[in-house]
């Protein structure tokens, strides 16, 4: 809902005087910061605006925000702010969860809730590990992975949290991370502006048990070379000079090469649009480890119904089919009789 | 066609009796749900009073002919007031083997049976596991056996409408139909408009159907039925217009009540369950109520939704069964140590596990009381008649909303689809279940000066907490499942404050106490030897089984919980003043285990566990056994 009224606000005013307790250096502080820094800018009322979490690390955000918030249980997040949202499609849900909390316990909820539209921003802090309770693999965390539950390595294969968003049908996806705070905002700003489910990856460091484990990626030694930034309507070009680019080759695969190699016409436009996700999917697959070249940016936005406003639209339907429910001429809507 | 109705209950050649019992038996796909139904719904017009239990297999088309695909339909009716659907049904119709072979032993001596003789054939009498055909030889002979050439019959009957041979046959349980109409002198009219309006699109079966029933009608008239003929007369009831209701109908219309008492709107987030989807469904028709329900991917998201719409202020509701109340435990505690108001509806059926998913049992009372972690206790509010589901839901959510916490509602299988006769209740005379909400800060931050909302501020009387809304300008606040400082609602892991929350929740569950009805007692109040204890739908047959045992000199007296947490103020005192508790239960002592550790009474349980309710009967039995006993 716009809101004409939207009183000027400061990052101070999106505090809570809650204390932050997450440990020093935790790359949850950046997104916070990022995400209170933004909300003066989205042109929205702090008491129209609700995060729900479940449970880890990253869920204790509501907690730090000065709106309305639920810290609920593991994995129910996006079940809850689904209802939340249905209940009130003039609130601004926010969902806020860990890879643990949002692709394992909760993984059937998240599909649901991006399969069904339903207007949600949500916020998923991937650091690859379990941080709260101490260091086991995550869903997330690579094959081979030593951890204190996996001592000769996770034999788990690894979600790819992107994959998993737009095979279950997701309308807005994207990937960011917590070194760069401008790609982060922009990222959470347009998932806030989606109408629909939107899925925002971060790729976040838990310097306590996976530090630097985006370091290959996140650096700005490394960035140029390591992420791919992808812009709507541009050619997905990276590096330096911008000298590599990606390629759809004849196998249907995509493919990294030197734009020299090719020329610049080959080189793959990005179309965040395209109504089906084929393209965006085969980008998410493009980097199969924090060793390779990897996109950030919007993979997918494609507008459609909207779960709650369709919700709404049919009640709205019934009301005028029958008007405003009767409760006396319901209770004689079967067969009665007079005695 | 001429009207061979005759004025029920004037007619010349019908005895008059003043109840019966009959049980329509078929294969599931012959309609006996469909019959017994429709044969309920008249003898409603009529007047009788009457009490339901359809009994069917948890497979949607077992294949045809077998006995685990048999479907049944019981219904007494009477010209008095009863309160269930009879123990052994005096009248028995089989359209098939199966169903006698499945349903005889049920059957009162020298009852009678009625069965349609055209699927006695060899392949059906073996399915059923006959080797010999029971018509043929004297294996019926202690009971009155009317054969009717149904499946023949029909097929003869409604030739001229022109439909299709398979069509024609389906009608037969509309000949049965008629034909029992015709023993018992139901009037036509109301089986005959329901038949319009149902398949008034498609003439062809509409004429079928109407042409099937009102043979086999006539085939009662016509044929040598004579002194088959009975009549009921209409029960004496209060003035007032009446309907036919089932439990989940009823339950549903309740929770759309409480929403237009509550002047909230009503949200349901559900999963497919049986016996509990017949809420969703009916709930989900109800859009022009502002009713919001979504069929959630589990137990676990329906419940999830119905909590966060709580948060948004709707009144929140999820309606399952045994299994998904273990499902959804976990997301009750979060309810609870939120202190957000919401009912979740219990349609108890057998169990463990998948268990007995379409027959009755009431085995989840101890999981509604503890089947939560750690300290979490929640009203329960049990129904004990099909109507009477209605002022049930409206008093689970009554309590939801004025104590901020879950409540269960617990209702069974048998409840669910059994129907009785109900009088429509006057909206206007339904009581006021509206709250409040915050819309003012209650608290001054210490260190800021500036005003804010402490989630956790009670009222002193309830100790509710104070529930302001998102939306609700300068009242932003965050609640969790974490520990939370009473008041300020700020984590808190502190001894004192987690034992003080631990006694508060409790506190305010156990005050509840002060604002439901004592229990009430009835029979030999005074001097009875005996109390009967019960809880849920054995209500139907207790009552029967206590008027009949002190229509024979016993000193009985009997109470019925609808409050399982907490009791009712009175109930020590009431179970300390008779020397014996009997309880019957379709568990196998839930409540008995309760009043014992909550009052150090002796109290007895007589357990049936086998799908179907107890019959007066066994509880006379019971009855009985315990008068005995020596102390
Ligand atoms: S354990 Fe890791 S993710 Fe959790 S707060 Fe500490 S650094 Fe952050």
């Amino acid at each position: 809902m716009t809101d004409v009224q939207v009183p000027l606000t400061s990052r101070k005013d999106w505090q809570s005087d809650q204390e932050v307790r997450w440990c020093p250096g935790c790359g949850d502080y950046s997104i916070l910061t990022a995400v209170q820094l933004l909300m003066p800018e989205l042109g929205v009322n702090r008491e129209n605006t609700v995060f729900v979490s479940g449970i880890g690390c990253a869920a204790r955000f509501p907690y730090y925000m000065n709106t309305y918030g639920m810290h609920s249980i593991h994995g129910r997040a996006p079940a809850i702010a689904t209802g939340l949202a249905v209940a009130r499609p003039d609130l601004d849900v926010w969902v806020v969860g860990g890879d643990g909390d949002l692709l394992s316990i909760g993984g059937n909820h998240l599909i649901h809730a991006l399969r069904r539209n339903v207007n949600l921003t949500i916020l998923m802090f991937n650091n690859q590990i379990y941080g709260l309770t101490k260091g086991q693999f995550s869903p997330t965390s690579a094959l081979g992975k030593v951890t204190k539950s996996s001592p000769m390595g996770s034999l788990d294969a690894p979600f790819n949290p992107l994959a998993v968003a737009l095979g279950a049908g997701a309308t807005f996806v994207a990937r960011t991370h917590d070194m760069d705070r401008p790609h982060m905002q922009e990222m959470m700003r347009r998932a806030h502006d989606h109408k629909g489910a939107a899925f925002v990856e971060i790729f976040q460091n838990c310097n306590v048990f996976n530090d630097g484990q985006f370091e290959t990626l996140t650096t700005r030694a490394n960035r140029d070379d390591m992420l791919i930034p992808l812009e709507n309507g541009k050619p997905v070009r990276f590096g330096k000079e911008k000298e590599k680019g990606v390629i759809i080759s004849s196998d249907g695969a995509a493919h990294i090469v030197n734009v020299a190699d090719v020329g610049e016409d080959a080189i793959l436009i990005h179309d965040e649009a395209r109504p089906e996700p084929g393209l965006a999917f085969m980008l998410a697959h493009l980097a199969s480890s924090v060793n390779e070249p990897t996109p950030v940016g919007v993979f997918r936005a494609v507008q459609t119904i909207e779960y709650a406003d369709a919700n709404a639209k049919q009640l709205a339907a019934a009301q005028e089919r029958s008007g405003a429910g009767d409760l006396s001429a319901l209770l004689h809507s079967l067969p009665t009789w007079e005695v | 066609m001429t009207d061979v109705q005759a004025r029920p209950g004037t007619s010349g050649n019908a005895e008059q009796v003043d109840h019966v019992v009959i049980r329509f038996a078929g294969d599931s796909g012959d309609g006996m749900q469909l019959t017994g139904e429709r044969f309920t719904t008249a003898s409603a017009v009529f007047g009788n009073d009457l009490a339901t239990l359809p009994d069917f297999p948890a497979e949607i088309r077992a294949p045809t002919g077998t006995i685990f695909g048999v479907s049944a339909f019981q219904v007494q009716i009477a010209d008095h007031d009863i309160t269930n659907p009879g123990d052994a049904p005096s009248v028995l119709v089989c359209m098939n083997p199966a169903a006698l072979a499945s349903e005889l032993d049920r059957l009162e001596p020298g009852g009678t049976i009625i069965v349609n003789s055209d699927e006695f054939d060899e392949r059906n009498l073996t399915k059923a596991g006959y080797t010999e055909n029971p018509l043929e030889n004297d294996s019926l002979a202690g009971y009155k056996v009317i054969l009717v050439a149904m499946t023949s019959l029909t097929k003869e009957a409604v030739k001229e409408s022109g439909v299709k041979s398979r069509d024609a046959e389906r009608s037969k349980n509309l000949f049965a139909l008629g034909l029992v109409s015709w023993m018992y002198t139901r009037p036509l009219d109301t089986t005959l408009t329901w038949i319009k309006e149902k398949f008034g699109k498609n003439e062809m079966v509409m004429n079928a159907n109407i042409m099937a029933f009102k043979a086999g009608h006539a085939y009662g008239e016509t044929a040598e039925l004579a002194g088959n003929r009975y009549s009921i007369k209409p029960a004496p009831q209060k003035p007032g217009v009446y309907t036919s209701i089932n439990g989940n109908t009823a339950l549903a219309w309740g929770l759309v009540a409480a929403g237009q008492l509550a002047k909230l709107p009503v949200f349901l987030g559900s999963y497919p369950i049986t016996p509990a989807s017949d809420i969703l469904h009916e709930l989900a028709k109800h859009k022009s109520f502002g009713i919001r329900t979504l069929q959630a991917e589990d137990e676990i998201a329906g419940i999830g939704a119905a909590l966060g719409a709580a948060f948004g202020g709707h009144l929140a509701v999820t309606a399952t069964s045994g299994p998904g109340v273990a499902l959804k435990s976990e997301t009750m505690s979060l309810a609870i140590s939120l202190e957000l108001p919401m009912v979740i509806v219990d349609i108890q059926r057998g169990g463990p596990s998948t268990g007995l998913p379409t027959k009755t049992e009431a085995a989840d009372l101890m999981m509604a009381m503890y089947g939560r972690h750690g300290e979490a206790p929640l009203p329960i509010v049990a129904s004990y008649s099909p109507s009477q589901c209605f002022d049930a839901a409206i008093e689970a959510c009554r309590i939801a909303l004025k104590y901020r916490t879950p409540v269960i509602l617990l209702s069974d299988g048998y409840l669910a689809n059994g129907s009785e006769p109900w009088l429509i209740p006057d909206p206007s005379t339904l009581p006021d279940i509206s709250t409040t909400f915050a819309t003012e800060p209650n608290h001054v931050n210490e260190t800021t000066g500036e005003p804010e909302h402490w989630p956790y501020v009670r009222d002193p009387e309830t100790l509710a907490r104070s529930w302001a809304l998102p939306g609700t300008p300068g009242l932003m606040h965050r609640i969790g499942g974490i520990e939370k400082e009473d008041g300020s609602g700020n984590i808190s892991y502190t001894p004192e404050n987690h034992s003080h929350m631990v006694d508060t929740r409790a506190a305010k569950v156990a005050g509840i106490a002060k604002d439901i009805p004592e229990v009430a007692v009835t029979g030999d109040v005074a001097d009875a030897d005996l109390l009967v204890l019960g809880w849920g739908s054995t209500w139907g047959a207790i009552v029967t089984a206590v008027d009949r045992r002190r229509a024979k000199g016993r000193k009985v007296a009997q109470a019925h919980l609808t409050h399982l947490n907490p009791f009712p103020a009175n109930l020590g005192e009431v179970l300390k003043r008779y020397p014996k508790v009997l309880v019957p239960e379709m568990n196998t002592g839930h409540l008995a285990k309760l009043v014992r550790a909550e009052f150090l009474v002796d109290a007895r349980t007589v357990s049936k566990v086998r799908g179907v309710p107890f019959t007066a009967a066994e509880i006379e039995v019971a009855i009985e056994a315990e008068l005995e006993r020596k102390l």
